[in-house]
């Protein structure tokens, strides 16, 4: 299980980019100022992408943490924390 | 607190009933502006002005998606420096006050751009008060609790979104029913009452949540001088920690927060929008299913306390994948019209309504059938007539363009309305499982003194961006590829089945019996 956790991490590790890469295309695609819903709003796209882009950061840094084996103990306690 | 040192059952229902109170309040709050939303935007965000559109795209997605983690972090920090009950009692005066005063707001033909200004910024405050709000009553509850009862008691605080959404819809089909339509859309109608109705509900909770006393943890902490300086530090900056917050994040709560929107809103708007079910039966399905799977989220929170959390919320996304495409098909096929046409339909009225603009004229012929089975729907078909002249003082004579005619109005028979209440009953069980137990899981994975704090944002972020997407990518995708209509539902499958990977291989199903730490 332990092995298994380090190399999925390489899996989340990847899946980060690709998801800001996936919401950069959806953007360019579907904004149009001429187009009346949603999704051709600027403003939903940029609100979008600026709250998925940290989030998508942070599952860089968890895929790089199971890289590193950090999930292989989880803290029992808060002296752990 | 372990069991030894819990508090009397009689305080213990005190709190429960003081935290519950204040947060089902504040997310019937949240969701009226939702519910609204067609009225609010036709008072206070008229079309056709560019300003007020885009104030009004920043109401409806700015307030659930970055002002709600804000609010975690926020009221997260002051919860972890000056304590629980002062801090989920700002939350409930924020929320209460702002939503009193939507209601209050005169509209734009009154008073021009300050009315969309205005809602926009009371929008925000509430989208920062509930921020704010959840993880100080899921941690003063779950501070409260022995061991081995920590799931079932802060189960009860997680009835409380689903009970407010129930309240929310309840409210505003009351007013409804009980006035015309131009009576409820009017400047000062029927509309504003679900918002002026909060003032009354908050003022009853605050006078609750004043008599309760401090978290006793917390209370212990703050006077051995041992509350954090930093929580915010010391929750995202301090990698033992932070890992932690990244793996309730993506581990649970990103895949509960897609399935509780898709069971409970993307449900009702998929029957209304894709089904064209009438207004009164979607409502009413929602309404039964709600009252009926309440109450299993303390089953499943009291059962978590017997075999652990964690396998109860990731079985509750398992099914969410597998069951969705099944149950939105159902859907689909049970409100399909040309199925409803081949069971020879009657027509048991029809209204013409004739309008005439220039030249022309717009004849609309609604015909109302019945089929044979009890299903009802409603057949609009608009025809213009355009005027053409011989010459002069000669006969004349019309042209008829006829468009493709519109089904509305769609009423379901007894035995399908019963099954779509069983199939959104399902769908809403589900939101139990992996809802009821999640309180007392975030609890249990961070320590007292940053427990606000870290517990707060991965919530937010979960429930508020992951799930609340659910409706745009299920926009985004149905319009990209409009042959396929539960396309949609790609986006919540895909998060709950990731969801379900990671936390089923990183998570464990240790229930920590101290949470004094």
């Amino acid at each position: 299980m332990s092995q298994l956790k380090k190399l999925l991490g390489v899996v989340w590790l990847l899946l980060g980019p690709a998801v800001i890469y996936f919401l950069l295309q959806g953007a360019i695609t579907h904004i149009d100022p001429a187009g009346k819903k949603d999704i051709n709003n600027p403003v939903i796209w940029v609100i979008i992408i600026t709250i998925f882009t940290p989030i998508a950061i942070g599952l860089m840094i968890f895929g790089y943490y199971a890289l590193k084996g950090e999930y292989g103990h989880l803290p029992e306690n808060s002296e752990e924390v | 607190m372990n069991q030894t040192t819990a508090a009397p059952s009689k305080i213990i229902r005190q709190v429960i009933v003081a935290s519950s109170v204040g947060t089902m309040i504040e997310w019937y709050d949240f969701y009226i502006f939702g519910m609204l939303a067609k009225t609010i935007s036709t008072q206070f965000f008229p079309e056709g002005n560019a300003t007020a559109a885009l104030l009004s795209t920043l109401a409806i997605f700015a307030a659930g998606f970055i002002v709600r983690p804000f609010g975690a972090l926020v009221f997260g920090r002051l919860g972890d420096m000056i304590g629980r009950k002062y801090t989920f009692l700002l939350t409930l005066i924020l929320m209460g006050g702002s939503t009193f005063l939507i209601g209050l707001v005169p509209n734009y033909k009154s008073i021009g751009m300050a009315a969309p200004l205005l809602v926009l910024a009371l929008r925000l405050v509430q989208g920062l008060a509930l921020g704010g709000e959840y993880g100080g009553a899921a941690t003063y509850v779950a501070e409260y609790s022995p061991a081995n009862k920590r799931g079932y008691y802060t189960s009860w605080i997680q009835t409380t979104a689903t009970l407010g959404l129930f309240v929310a819809l309840g409210v505003i089909m009351l007013v409804k029913l009980n006035m015309s339509d131009e009576q409820f859309n009017a400047p000062w109608g029927g509309w504003r009452y679900p918002f002026w109705v909060s003032i009354f509900l908050v003022i009853v909770s605050i006078y609750i949540r004043m008599k309760m006393e401090e978290s006793p943890i917390f209370s212990k902490l703050k006077k051995e001088g041992k509350t954090s300086s930093n929580p915010l530090k010391e929750s995202f900056r301090n990698r033992a920690n932070f890992k932690m917050v990244l793996l309730a994040l993506f581990g649970a709560v990103m895949g509960q927060g897609v399935i509780w929107y898709t069971g409970q809103f993307y449900a009702q708007s998929f029957l209304e929008t894709k089904c064209g079910l009438e207004f009164e039966q979607s409502r009413t399905i929602m309404l039964w299913a709600i009252a009926f799977a309440t109450p299993f989220f303390l089953l499943f929170g009291w059962l978590s306390d017997r075999i652990g959390r964690k396998w109860i919320m990731l079985t509750g996304m398992l099914l969410g994948a597998v069951l969705y495409y099944f149950i939105f098909t159902a859907f689909l096929k049970d409100t399909d019209i040309t199925e409803w046409k081949q069971d020879n339909p009657t027509m048991i009225k029809q209204d013409r309504k004739v309008s005439v603009h220039g030249t022309g004229s717009i004849v609309q012929v609604s015909s109302h059938f019945q089929t044979q089975d009890g299903s009802k729907f409603t057949q609009v078909e608009t025809d213009t007539l355009s005027q053409t002249s011989s010459g002069t003082g000669g006969p004349r004579s019309y042209g008829s363009a006829s468009a493709t005619p519109v089904y509305t109005n769609k009423q379901v028979n007894n035995t399908t309305y019963i099954k779509f209440i069983f199939l959104v009953w399902v769908m809403v069980v589900l939101v139990t499982m992996v809802y009821g137990p999640i309180a007392a899981f975030l609890v249990e994975m961070f320590p007292t003194k940053i427990r606000y704090t870290s517990m707060s944002l991965p919530y937010h972020i979960g429930n508020g961006v992951f799930g609340g997407l659910v409706p745009f990518i299920g926009l985004l995708l149905t319009t990209s590829f409009p042959q396929y209509p539960l396309v949609g539902l790609c986006y919540p499958i895909g998060i709950a089945a990731l969801c379900f990977i990671i936390g089923s291989i990183y998570l464990n199903n240790k229930i920590d019996k101290n949470v004094t730490d």
